[in-house]
């Protein structure tokens, strides 16, 4: 490829722009790879911390995909993975410290489920599947893509978890309490693991029955 | 092909710029952090004491307010070391001990000492004492808050760094929580009998004790038997000062 060519095409070219919009809809890493479950069933119960969880995975699989992109061509195959682990844990570490500093009541939340972003497969997968091939700024975008995707899903399933679980959204009080006067309950329900399950897995369905092309022969 | 000299080379380098990287960004944030673990803290006192709309915005003058003594204390005679009731109560030398470093002091027989806090609500003094114990995978910590008789418990507060969400992680929930308000830690004769946490149920013990006893977690027996150890380990050493001010 000439130097030339690579001038033209624009930051925010067609190819470009779908890197970022692709993992939103029909390539979405939740509801179509089914990656990044585990946490996405742990962290969902509110919004805020699953907010704060899609922004610290957004942020690891944009930066580690342009890192790993800018390394790519002096990475020994044989460590690969080696050094993707040590610039994903990095990242990951910075992102914690980070929160510890700055919202720590959400950071308090999220426990453990931060420095399990480490073993987030979209992150892994996006690094091997993407990051190793292509130059940093599609990388880059590609990470961001992901992590948006996923975000977005996780957000999804917290609103409809904090809504019916709590009556809340964001700790704001939404179901109003006259309805509570008329004997209206919060479903307890939601607040538990599995109905994050049952929640993904019915966003997956009403994906599935609009793109017929997702489902498996 | 990469020689074994450039992988040698590339991931020493890769490993020595992220440790570099880390270490600058630990050292940058570190007093941010502090601050949240002593609002933190805050936070944990006025739990244990039940003042209702603490958040982390509002714990320092809410702390303020509510905390009228602070004391340092000598848990081998009782005798109070330090007492502080000037403000602001967050630069109290009792606020500032290390609880860790100083149950480790105990467990290897050097002279430690203790911090407790004492809350007025309603008229009414509320001793808060800060336990600190091992739980299943990390530390557990929490606080108790005793009446004035220092044997109703008022409430407790418990945190833990990395017990298992849904199981061990469940003593932080109200459920759990609850339980132990009203319960005694002292029959009454006067012996100290601590709050047992007891796998099965407190049906299991003997009628009279239950009142000294709550449930244990299932699923999490080993993270209830750190926070019945730290109930004993921490309460014993401020039997001494207890005796003296009760």
């Amino acid at each position: 490829m000439s130097t030339k060519n690579q001038e033209r095409e624009p930051i925010f070219s067609a190819a470009n722009l779908k890197l970022l919009t692709g993992p939103l809809n029909l390539n979405n890493p939740i509801t179509v790879q089914v990656l990044g479950i585990c946490s996405a069933l742990a962290v969902t119960a509110k919004m805020k911390p699953a907010f704060v969880m899609a922004l610290s995975v957004t942020v690891v699989t944009g930066f580690s995909n342009l890192v790993i992109s800018w390394l790519r061509n002096g990475i020994p195959p044989r460590i690969r993975i080696i050094v993707q682990l040590v610039v994903v844990a990095a990242l990951v570490i910075l992102v914690d410290q980070l929160l510890k500093a700055f919202v720590f009541d959400v950071s308090k939340q999220l426990s453990v489920f931060v420095g399990l972003i480490i073993t987030n497969c979209i992150i892994m997968g996006r690094l091997e599947a993407f990051a190793m091939a292509n130059k940093p700024w599609p990388s880059f975008l590609d990470g961001i893509g992901n992590g948006l995707g996923y975000g977005m899903i996780l957000l999804i399933v917290a609103f409809f978890r904090e809504l019916f679980g709590s009556g809340t959204l964001f700790g704001f009080q939404i179901v109003p309490e006259s309805l509570y006067h008329m004997g209206y309950q919060n479903n307890g329900m939601m607040i538990l693991p599995p109905m994050a399950l049952i929640t993904i897995g019915t966003i997956i369905w009403v994906q599935r029955t609009f793109k017929r092309s997702l489902i498996e022969k | 092909m990469y020689s074994n000299g450039y992988i040698f080379r590339y991931a020493s380098i890769i490993v020595i710029l992220a440790a570099a990287f880390l270490s600058a960004a630990s050292v940058l944030l570190k007093p941010f952090q502090e601050r949240n673990i002593e609002i933190d803290n805050m936070q944990g006192i006025l739990s244990a004491v039940k003042i209702p709309g603490v958040t982390a915005l509002n714990a320092i003058p809410q702390f303020n307010k509510y905390i009228v003594e602070e004391q340092v204390i000598d848990p081998k005679t009782g005798d109070v070391l330090n007492d502080y009731t000037k403000s602001p109560k967050e630069d109290a030398p009792a606020f500032k001990i290390d609880l860790k470093a100083e149950l480790y002091n105990k467990a290897h027989n050097k002279p430690y000492k203790l911090p407790i806090y004492i809350a007025e609500v309603n008229d009414q003094k509320i001793y808060v004492i800060p336990m600190y114990g091992q739980g299943l995978w990390g530390p557990i910590w929490g606080n108790v808050a005793l009446n004035s008789d220092f044997k109703t418990v008022v409430g407790v507060y418990f945190d833990d760094e990395e017990e298992t969400p849904g199981l061990g992680g469940e003593i932080k929930s109200a459920h759990f929580k609850d339980q132990f308000v009203g319960k005694t830690i002292f029959d009454n004769h006067g012996n100290f009998t601590s709050i047992k946490v007891v796998k099965g149920g407190i049906g299991k013990l003997a009628p009279d004790d239950r009142i000294h006893g709550v449930d244990a977690l299932s699923g999490a027996t080993l993270t209830s038997n750190g926070v019945n150890d730290m109930f004993e380990n921490v309460l014993k050493s401020y039997l001494p000062y207890i005796k003296k001010h009760s």
